[in-house]
């Protein structure tokens, strides 16, 4: 176990010393969630009721969500990682005694945290203090932020196993792209990040919140504004739970079967 | 002790012709050609020893050291390394062995050496005490003790040669594999590292295979020769069998690859 942490600690401590990236994400952030929020607006203005959440309710969404983009973006992988695979460094890795689902594991979490931790303060101190209703309000209440914080993690977890899922593919393929560009496509949409899922028409919107992609942001964004009931809550993170489990094992077990048959290219 | 027997390796290769016309009908119709990477191989190495694996470029030794360090997987025939057969347990087989390849990196690019050396340490779980003494000694013998603070990225080639070894030295292993380790090195780094390699087999009685194409790598270390060439071991022997007088070592390696017509 102590190897993981230290993969973790090492790539953590890696990312937080991209500070020009950080600095440069934080820009985008706030000019990508200052535009999503003036689409909301026209569309709140013409008719507010006929929407799913309020309009405050909405900007927490977004705003969560820039804050937090590190965590959920499945288009931010890790290239090293592909590089590793393509180019056959991950010779070095096989010759280690280390599971290399479990090494990748801790450094695409340490990656997104550091990330994360980098840019998500400057956003959320600044949307707080934007008026209501286009800023970030306070959480619901107390257990509502505490469960913001576990599906949160839950979230990121669910993200981190999925984009392995597409590493390990990537030993059967020759060039990742393809597969790449297909996932995140289906994350993007199905996962909220476009558009919140509760927009989504009722029928439709059952089905995709039963996705894995819907276990990614979706949760924690909203729960931390109260725009689930408390059973759909637990439900929902029960089933991050189940999927978290599902897709890692499901990874890992690609994963021996992908040890098992590669062939590193190459003197 | 390493056994290899009747080993056998091949791959599928696509092929074409040169040319637009020729990538079209690719599409649809692919040649392939079977290429026995290795056929029928089998040796012994015993402990403590140290051995030259030598052969023309494409010959097969690239493709033995991966099977013997776990991370290819044979078509037939059996390994042993140290009563293991390593591709069956990677992970058990690899905590003894250390592996370097010197086309490839194993330092994390971005953070200091130093960095990289105490991951390997946690990946390895080395004790402080064998940690420190192991570096030290590395530290010491490499001539690293300027480099280590240095993210690997700002190392020049032959600086973050002398750390790869060292990093792959560091938990002790009792087999050492290495690929090319003296490529693209100046002359004093050669000669430190060849030091080194030769202190490390007399004083820890590590087990050293070497692939090199530098002939004076083999000649100042290894005592027995393994040639491979088309995927079979052609000769096993020690250098004074195959000198004839008073021939520079590449002369007698370049008449021996003209003898078997590899």
């Amino acid at each position: 176990m102590k190897k993981y942490v230290s993969f973790f600690q090492l790539r953590f401590a890696m990312g937080i010393q991209y500070r020009t990236a950080a600095l440069a994400g934080i820009v985008t952030q706030f000019a990508w969630g200052g535009m999503l929020i003036m689409i909301f607006r026209a569309f709140y203005q013409t008719d507010a009721a006929s929407f799913p959440m309020s309009l405050s309710a909405t900007a927490s969404y977004i705003w969560l969500q820039q804050a937090f983009l590190a965590f959920f973006s499945v288009w931010m992988m890790d290239n090293e990682i592909f590089d590793s695979i393509v180019n056959g460094n991950i010779a070095y890795e096989l010759c280690r005694p280390v599971n290399i689902y479990n090494m990748w594991f801790a450094k695409s979490m340490a990656t997104r945290s550091a990330s994360a931790i980098l840019r998500c303060f400057p956003v959320l101190a600044v949307a707080a203090f934007i008026p209501h209703p286009y800023g970030i309000d306070a959480p619901a209440s107390p257990l509502h932020f505490f469960l913001f914080v576990l599906s949160l993690i839950m979230g990121l977890a669910v993200t981190v196993a999925f984009t392995l899922l597409i590493y390990v593919l990537a030993f059967f393929t020759i060039s990742p792209q393809g597969l790449r560009m297909v996932f995140i496509s289906c994350v993007e949409f199905f996962s909220g990040a476009v558009i919140p899922l509760p927009f989504f028409p009722d029928k439709i919107r059952s089905f995709m919140e039963l996705l894995p992609f819907a276990s990614m942001q979706n949760v924690a964004l909203r729960v931390y504004s109260a725009s689930m009931s408390a059973e759909e809550m637990k439900q929902a993170i029960l089933l991050q739970v189940f999927w978290l489990a599902a897709i890692a094992a499901a990874g890992k077990l690609l994963c021996r079967f992908a040890e098992k048959r590669i062939v590193v290219q190459g003197g | 002790m390493i056994t290899m027997e009747h080993v056998c390796k091949s791959y599928r290769i696509a092929k074409r012709n040169a040319g637009f016309v020729e990538a079209c009908k690719a599409l649809f119709h692919r040649e392939y050609e079977v290429i026995h990477a290795l056929s029928d191989v089998s040796f012994t190495i015993h402990d403590g020893e140290m051995v030259g694996y030598i052969g023309p470029n494409g010959a097969g030794k690239s493709s033995t050291i991966k099977i013997l360090s776990g991370i290819l997987t044979p078509d037939s025939g059996t390994v042993l390394v140290d009563g293991h057969v390593p591709y069956k347990n990677r992970i058990n087989h690899v905590r003894e062995i250390g592996v370097v390849f010197g086309q490839r990196s194993q330092l994390w690019w971005d953070v200091p050496v130093i960095d990289s050396f105490e991951l390997l340490k946690d990946i390895y779980s080395i004790s402080d005490a064998c940690y420190r003494q192991s570096l030290e000694e590395l530290t010491e013998l490499l001539n690293l003790s300027e480099l280590l603070r240095s993210p690997a990225r700002q190392l020049s080639l032959g600086q973050r040669m002398r750390c790869e070894i060292a990093a792959s030295l560091l938990h002790r292993p009792r087999i050492l594999f290495l690929d090319e380790p003296t490529i693209g090195l100046d002359a004093v780094s050669k000669l430190a590292v060849r030091d080194f390699i030769l202190r490390q087999n007399q004083t820890h009685k590590t087990t050293v295979i070497l692939t090199t194409h530098d002939m004076q790598d083999i000649e100042s270390l290894t005592s027995r020769i393994l040639l491979i060439g088309k995927g079979q071991i052609l000769m096993d022997g020690s250098l004074d069998d195959i000198k004839s007088g008073n021939e520079s070592i590449d002369a007698t390696i370049a008449e021996l690859y003209r003898t078997y017509d590899i």
